[in-house]
């Protein structure tokens, strides 16, 4: 995977931006964002979050109310859509229905004055590029949903821009598609060396495409970083439940040094955890544990770490893994997932087990 | 219309690939077109049925009515039906023979039945279209000839009226004494006959028609083309405003609708007179002066005027309806691969109106072509249309045959026009919402 170093050379910047519609909600509050060339960067969100919007802003169909975008180091704040040569894949793909395929890709050639020829070549270059040279002819409507989106993204790289958007491209697709598609988008991405940004609320799409990803959630970026850290070092309640299967405790802070933090839940027992957003004891917080890295075998826990009391509420059965539901400090929503390894210990509902972890992956993070 | 995927292909998945021959075939050995076509007549037979009760409907108001239109259009037995001998001299004796004495006999037979029967008044109605200012001669023959006319019946009848000896007349009963003739429709393209039966121009006092003709497709297209102007706005506007915004708009829109004839035109006389508000205000900002006043109503921009008011809901519903379906991402598509708004207006925007301009336009067209009511008040004389004087010979003239000829001019001329809008646009590329 190419990894842009972000920050290295800023090709979009997104300076202190805010958009409100209405002049009296702010939609995106106060977004910095520094994108690098060649990178691939997702946002990521609920719905309602601003993630359109930004988008929006960058390809020039909305302005923002206040603040900068810079593109290649020009602010282009009051650049027209037409003049700013980004790609934009719509998630309707937006095939002009009265053209064909052809004449589809022919008209960003077309409006920039390109000779005929050389319009031929691009267009069967970029058609060869999406494995559809044959369906030059074709209009869209006899298209599948798959066929015109890789066409909607053929149009889009047709003219070589810099910078690509897309949003959500594959949301109208079935799940098998959208997989070959997202692998036929990375693939394009790491091969011709463009800088995409690309929305969803998928998060599995996000985490297997992108160089870095900006977690969206009411108007605000929440974190923003490569996949793995994402989900593995959640920096608060809000990233931690939106990326993966997540377990949240609630509970006081008891003790606090350096980042070891000590934590007593509402049924009085402690767990281990590192600290991550707060800052002194007393403080409520919420501890984030990822289901596959409880442990119920004491062997596995570290040494002198505090354990809890769990009661089997049932186990399913997912082939390579098996999920348990546990009874923890009275909430019963608690999860753990275990390897479904030979000779693996047999869980059976109403058991009482202990659970364990170890403190980095336990992360006390801002009550919710 | 064609569609890629074709429900009845299913029946056929199975098929096996092309035989020695080249056609395809399906799984039991049928060729595949065949059985394409044996699937899909089960279903437009029952679609048929489905949609003969409106047929039916159809055929009597309309095909029946219009069928008897036309034969109107050449038919009119008049005085074949009334004056049967001389009808019958006619017959036996060709072109150009002089009248003879049977000829001047059955004339006088017939108008002393014709009178007796009181049915002279139609003889003399049917020559009188033929032959203007005659009706008079056979009215006042017939009350002569009740009281009986004695031989010699030549000098008997010349002495009624020396007009009874001219040839033209005689050559008008000729024309007359057969029920078919195409002279309705030689009168409705301002031709007729001269004495010896040959077709020639009408006398330029009389030659109205395809004047008429002329001004009322040239109108139709002028007021086409204003509706589009006013209207392709209108209708982006609705199109594009939120939901609430729009449906006052709409109400806007449909107003003329809704609003009596009689309002309407008495609105337009407020707004259009020479002293009324258009001209006030002109007068008023100094664009003309007191003595310029623009004659604006009871001429042709009063019928320009109101009927591209009257038939405007008929070009914005359907562009409307075409606009609403059209997404606003293509124009944003447009614009981020390049093109000005302009462009993307011209080359993205505007052609995918086009099912409802075209739907829009051939309405309003078709409309304006057989417009009555409104030219009839508001146009003056120079604002008449041609439906005007069908509406004359239907009322005043009870020239039936000359209206359903003139009416069925008006009818080929747009079944021509739609021929023509199918050759270049399609009919099938038609959306009226
Ligand atoms: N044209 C508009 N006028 C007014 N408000 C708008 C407009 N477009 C979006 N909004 C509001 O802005 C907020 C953010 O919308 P946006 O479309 O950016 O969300 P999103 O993150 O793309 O969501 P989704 O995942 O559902 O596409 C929403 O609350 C939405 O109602
Ligand atoms: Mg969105």
């Amino acid at each position: 995977m190419v990894t842009a170093q972000p920050g290295n050379d800023a090709f979009v910047v997104f300076d202190h931006v805010q958009k409100s519609y209405d002049g009296q909600t702010l939609v995106v509050k106060d977004l910095n964002l520094t994108i690098g060339k060649g990178e691939f960067l997702t946002m990521l969100g609920p719905s309602g979050s601003g993630k359109t919007t930004c988008l929006m802003m960058l390809a020039g169909f909305e302005t923002a109310t206040h603040g900068e975008i810079r593109l290649d180091g020009k602010n282009i704040n009051d650049v027209p859509p037409h003049k700013r040569g980004i790609g934009m894949v719509f998630q309707n793909y937006a095939l002009f229905p009265h053209m064909t395929v052809g004449e589809n890709l022919s008209f960003p050639l077309e409006v920039r004055g390109m000779t005929k020829s050389e319009r031929e070549s691009r267009i069967a270059r970029a058609l060869d590029m999406v494995q559809m040279g044959q369906f030059k002819n074709r209009r869209p409507a006899q298209l599948s949903g798959g066929q015109q989106q890789r066409i909607a993204l053929a149009r889009a790289l047709v003219f070589d821009p810099k910078l690509v958007l897309m949003d959500e491209p594959l949301g109208a697709l079935d799940k098998q598609l959208r997989e070959h598609m997202q692998f036929e988008i990375k693939a394009l991405h790491d091969r011709l060396g463009i800088t995409v940004v690309y929305v969803t609320h998928d998060q599995g799409e996000a985490l297997t495409m992108s160089d870095r990803i900006a977690v969206f959630n009411d108007g605000r970026i929440q974190q923003l970083a490569p996949p793995a850290v994402l989900y593995e070092q959640p920096e608060n309640s809000f990233v931690a439940g939106f990326i993966g299967e997540n377990n949240a405790l609630r509970g006081k802070i008891e003790q606090l040094q350096d980042d070891k933090a000590l934590v007593r839940l509402g049924n009085g027992d402690l767990i281990d955890a590192t600290a991550v957003n707060i800052r002194e004891t007393g403080q409520e917080t919420t501890v984030s544990i990822r289901p596959e890295r409880v442990e119920f075998k004491p062997e596995l826990m570290p040494a002198g770490a505090h354990t809890l009391e769990a009661h089997v509420v049932d186990v399913i059965y997912m082939g390579d893994i098996l999920r348990a539901r546990l009874k923890v400090a009275g909430q019963d929503d608690f999860v753990m997932k275990y390897r479904n390894t030979l000779g693996q210990v047999k869980l059976t509902p109403g058991q009482t087990i202990r659970i364990g972890w170890h403190p980095e992956d336990a992360r006390a993070l801002d009550p919710v | 219309m064609a569609k890629a995927l074709d429900p009845h292909a299913a029946i056929v998945t199975e098929a096996a690939g092309p035989d020695e021959g080249g056609t395809l075939r399906t799984a039991d050995g049928r060729p595949l077109k065949q059985a394409l076509v044996r699937s899909s007549r089960r279903a437009r037979r029952r679609a048929f049925l489905l949609v003969l009760p409106l047929l039916l409907f159809i055929l009597i108001t309309f095909v029946v009515p219009i069928g008897q239109m036309l034969q109107r259009s050449v038919k009119n037995d008049g005085f074949s039906a009334n004056m049967p001998s001389l009808s019958a001299w006619f017959h036996e004796n060709p072109r150009g023979t002089e009248p003879d004495d049977a000829a001047w006999a059955a004339l006088a037979e017939d108008l002393q039945a014709a009178a007796k029967a009181r049915t002279i008044g139609v003889v003399g109605t049917r020559i009188n279209y033929d032959m203007p200012g005659t009706r008079s001669l056979f009215t006042s023959a017939g009350r002569k000839a009740r009281s009986g006319v004695e031989p010699p019946y030549k000098e008997a009848i010349l002495e009624m009226d020396q007009k009874w000896g001219d040839p033209k007349l005689w050559s008008v009963m000729r024309e007359a004494s057969s029920p078919y003739t195409s002279n309705f429709y030689l009168a409705a393209v301002d031709r007729t006959r001269d004495e010896q039966g040959d077709i020639v121009s009408a006398p330029a006092q009389q030659q109205i028609y395809v004047k008429l003709f002329m001004r009322t497709f040239w109108l139709s297209l002028v007021i086409t083309f204003m509706t589009f102007l006013l209207g392709f706005p209108i209708a982006h506007l609705l199109a594009t405003l939120p939901m609430r915004r729009s449906n006052l708009l709409m109400i806007l829109v449909l107003l003329p609708f809704w609003t009596s004839l009689l309002v309407r035109t008495t609105a337009w006389m407020v707004l259009l007179q020479q002293q009324g508000v258009v001209n006030d205000v002109l007068v008023w900002l100094g664009v003309i002066g007191n003595n310029q006043r623009l004659q604006m109503i009871f001429n042709q921009t009063g019928t320009i005027i109101a009927m591209t008011h009257i038939l405007l809901p008929f070009m914005i519903l359907p562009l409307y309806s075409v606009m609403r379906t059209i997404n606003p991402s293509y124009v944003r598509a447009a614009r981020s691969l390049g093109a000005t708004s302009w462009t993307a207006f011209r080359r993205i925007y505007f052609p995918q109106t086009l099912p409802g301009l075209g739907a829009g336009a051939l309405l309003v067209f078709i409309l304006a072509v057989g417009y009555y009511i409104t030219p009839a008040l508001v146009g003056g004389s120079s604002g008449q249309l041609i439906s005007n004087m069908i509406a004359m010979h239907m009322t005043q003239t009870l020239n039936w045959s000359m209206a359903a000829a003139l009416a069925a001019l008006l009818l080929a001329g747009v079944l021509v026009l739609y021929w023509v809008y199918d050759r270049l646009v399609g009919i099938d590329n038609l959306k009226l919402g």
